[in-house]
């Protein structure tokens, strides 16, 4: 920030149905310097609480509003600015941007895209596409999660191409036949969702056990996978949080699940109780117990990873990113060491095993940049 | 992918999709097929609100009209759970049960254990209840705290489209009986629901509102009272933590006691009147187990001990409102001793 530039600091849109947020609690005071992609504040909307970034390098001039108020996406929640603009412009520029502003209403906020089924190989599949044109990104989720993994990265990542997002065989809204539970099984189902939807090629970025079915693809059809990122990625190493999968696959209450998730996040305030409920309604459908128990069962056998990867991306021509939390309880950090020469690799501080929400803003740079060959090794 | 539906469209997907499944779930109640003489689904009323309607139709002879005599027919259902049907009777009201009470209280909630766990008796029995629809002291009780007295029976109350269909889906598998409360109040009430089967577990109170001031403790329509309640006091900044118990065999006492550690300061809500309650059963298990943690009396916000009155100025009087409940809210609230 330079001069007298001056940005507003605004309620962001995590997923499609967010219409506004709640203001939880300033994490910076006024007057502050504040990078880049610090967190400023927490904010909860109905489905998630998360922390807002800092758009800009600069100082934290103004907070425009006060905790427990609820404020519309896009709304002003502060000014960054230099130390040496007026407090006068300041002014000027909140009552400007609070004028100007205008809410978007439910109406509109529930015309956006909406998901979408495919049928693939007998799966019904739902997906969400979000931009267009560019070459085109798919994104797969972990075990037990979905296309709302992706809340804080799929729009970000679609100003500049179609991404897609799925929900794979027994997970989200797809249908839970998972057949024999593999990765090459769901791998194939992938190929068959990017057949359907006539993508010759994409840049795959895969969370855990989605970054072993992204490298799988990868293996078995390189030409169809122009990148590949992974994302604290399954079959990079033998270490697996022992428990973890059969205590997510079998837990039907609160109690049972509340424990597994907070593995999940280096910060477990992350966990709210709406995040448990959301968990618990998916693992109430009928048959999601059977589909995540048929998946287990090939991820980890005798306490280890039974999946590896590590060999088979040596040989994939294609660029490898991979990013992990430092902190990640679920599979260690160490699996980012000792890769093939020529991946790029990022380990980021105090996150867990799930980057792409706790460090949003991060994942989306770097993603960004590899999806279009800026990043080196 | 989940729809707006209201409990009573909830209550009806889930029969169907219980009966669509499992050749052995059958549905027995009065006018739950036709009514008013003529046959079948030329005249399907679906029992006396509609619930079931629809059903005869893609179930036939698995929708059993029956005499209003409810002795027999819940005797009839009780017979067949134990010789390996599912069957869904509908008591049309809660309080019509005295004249068929042997069948579930002394038959149905004893097989199991008399009979060395070798017997099952998978039948639900759902049934109407509450106050506030004019229909008089007969028709209007909420006599649950008698059914969670007796050992071998469930007692479930949905206060949700998402919880009605969940829980009496879990009803229907389930193999002990099952009492399923369904408050007249609450048919039209509207919320999402997925279009696939789930089942919510028994026994999993659900923390409707989170606070740290106040906990209100509350069950079937009332819980939506509280709620309005809770709201009202936000605004007075007292934040109150609203659990709906959803089930009362089995308690959830952990959440209970959980929310009562928290705040310290406890409502209990309970449409029902006073004496040996829910609401009663509730207090003493915070008396028991959470004594150190309360930092003033827990109050109890329910209907006084008489019938339900037919005068509707009497009726609205009779059952606790928001108002009641928040004002019992801010006396705990502000106790000091």
């Amino acid at each position: 920030m330079s001069g007298s530039d001056m940005r507003a600091l605004v309620m962001p849109k995590w997923g499609l149905t967010m219409t506004q947020g709640v203001v939880v609690k300033w994490l910076v005071d006024e007057g502050a310097d504040v990078e880049q992609g610090a967190e400023l504040l927490d904010v909860e909307t109905e489905k998630i609480l998360s922390a807002v970034e800092s758009p800009a390098n600069g100082v934290l001039r103004r907070r425009a509003v006060a905790e427990g108020s609820t404020i519309p996406v896009g709304g002003l929640l502060g000014v960054i600015a230099d130390a040496d603009v007026a407090d006068e412009a300041i002014d000027g520029f909140a009552a400007t941007f609070e004028a100007e502003f205008t809410p978007e209403t439910e109406a509109v906020a529930g015309e956006g895209p909406s998901p979408q089924h495919v049928d693939v190989n007998g799966h019904s599949l739902r997906y969400l596409k979000l931009g267009e044109g560019g070459e085109p990104a798919v994104l797969v989720h972990g075990f037990g999660g979905d296309l709302n993994n992706w809340l804080f990265n799929h729009e970000a990542l679609s100003a500049v191409r179609a991404v897609y997002a799925l929900d794979l065989p027994g997970h989200g809204e797809s249908s839970k036949n998972v057949g024999d539970g593999t990765v090459g099984l769901l791998a194939q189902v992938v190929a068959g969702f990017m057949d359907a939807l006539e993508l010759p090629s994409a840049h795959l970025a895969g969370h855990s056990l989605g970054g072993a079915i992204a490298a799988e693809l990868a293996d078995k059809a390189p030409d169809r996978v122009r990148s590949l990122s992974l994302i604290a990625s399954v079959g990079l190493g033998r270490e697996f949080r022992p428990g973890f999968l059969d205590g997510f696959a079998t837990a039907r209450r609160r109690r049972q699940i509340k424990p597994v998730l907070d593995a999940l996040f280096a910060d477990p305030a992350l966990v709210t109780r709406r995040l448990v409920n959301e968990v618990l309604q998916y693992k109430r459908l009928d048959g999601v117990e059977e589909a995540l128990a048929g998946i287990a069962g090939n991820l980890v056998a005798d306490g280890e990873q039974s999946v590896c990867i590590r060999e088979r991306l040596a040989t994939y021509p294609g660029r490898v990113l991979v990013i992990w939390g430092a902190d990640d309880q679920v599979v260690p950090a160490s699996h980012a060491s000792g890769l093939p020469d020529g991946m790029h690799v990022e380990v980021i501080d105090a996150v867990g095993h799930m980057p792409m929400m706790e460090a949003s803003a991060r994942v989306n740079q770097v993603l960004a940049a590899h999806f279009e060959g800026r990043l080196t090794a | 992918m989940a729809r707006t539906l209201t409990i009573l469209q909830a209550i009806n997907e889930a029969l169907d999709q219980e009966m669509a499944r499992d050749s052995s779930v059958i549905v027995m109640g009065e006018d739950v097929v036709g009514g008013s003489g003529a046959e079948g689904e030329m005249d399907a009323w679906g029992g006396p609100l509609g619930v079931t309607k629809g059903l005869y139709g893609k179930y036939g002879d698995r929708m059993l009209d029956t005499p209003i005599t409810e002795s027999a027919f819940i005797g009839a259902a009780v017979g067949a759970a134990a010789s390996g049907l599912r069957p869904v009777a509908e008591l049309m009201f809660s309080d019509f049960v005295g004249v068929c009470f042997d069948q579930i209280y002394n038959q149905a909630a004893k097989f199991r254990y008399m009979f060395g766990g070798r017997a099952e008796t998978p039948v639900v029995v759902r049934t109407m209840y509450g106050a506030g629809l004019r229909a008089a002291a007969q028709h209007s009780q909420s006599p649950y705290s008698i059914f969670t007295h007796v050992p071998g029976l469930k007692c479930v109350m949905p206060v949700t489209p998402y919880d009605a269909k969940g829980l009496l889906i879990q009803a229907i598998r389930d193999n002990d009986p099952v009492i399923f409360f369904e408050h007249k109040g609450l048919y039209e009430t509207e919320g999402e629901v997925p279009e696939q089967s789930y089942s919510i577990p028994f026994g999993e109170a659900n923390v409707v509102r989170e606070g740290n001031d106040v906990s209100i403790i509350s069950l079937g329509l009332m819980v939506h009272r509280s709620l309005e309640a809770a709201e009202t006091l936000a605004g007075e900044g007292i934040q109150c933590e609203v659990v709906d118990l959803r089930t009362t065999s089995p308690l959830d006492e952990d959440t209970v006691l959980e929310s009562a550690e928290n705040t310290g300061r406890v409502v209990v809500v309970d449409e029902a009147p006073p004496r040996c309650s829910i609401a009663t059963d509730i207090s003493a298990l915070i008396a028991q187990h959470a004594f150190d943690a309360l930092e003033a009396p827990i109050s109890l916000v329910t209907a006084p001990h008489t019938p339900v009155p037919f005068a509707g100025v009497l009726e609205d009087q009779y059952m606790p409102d928001a108002t009641r409940i928040a004002a019992a809210v801010r006396s705990v609230a502000g106790y000091a001793p």
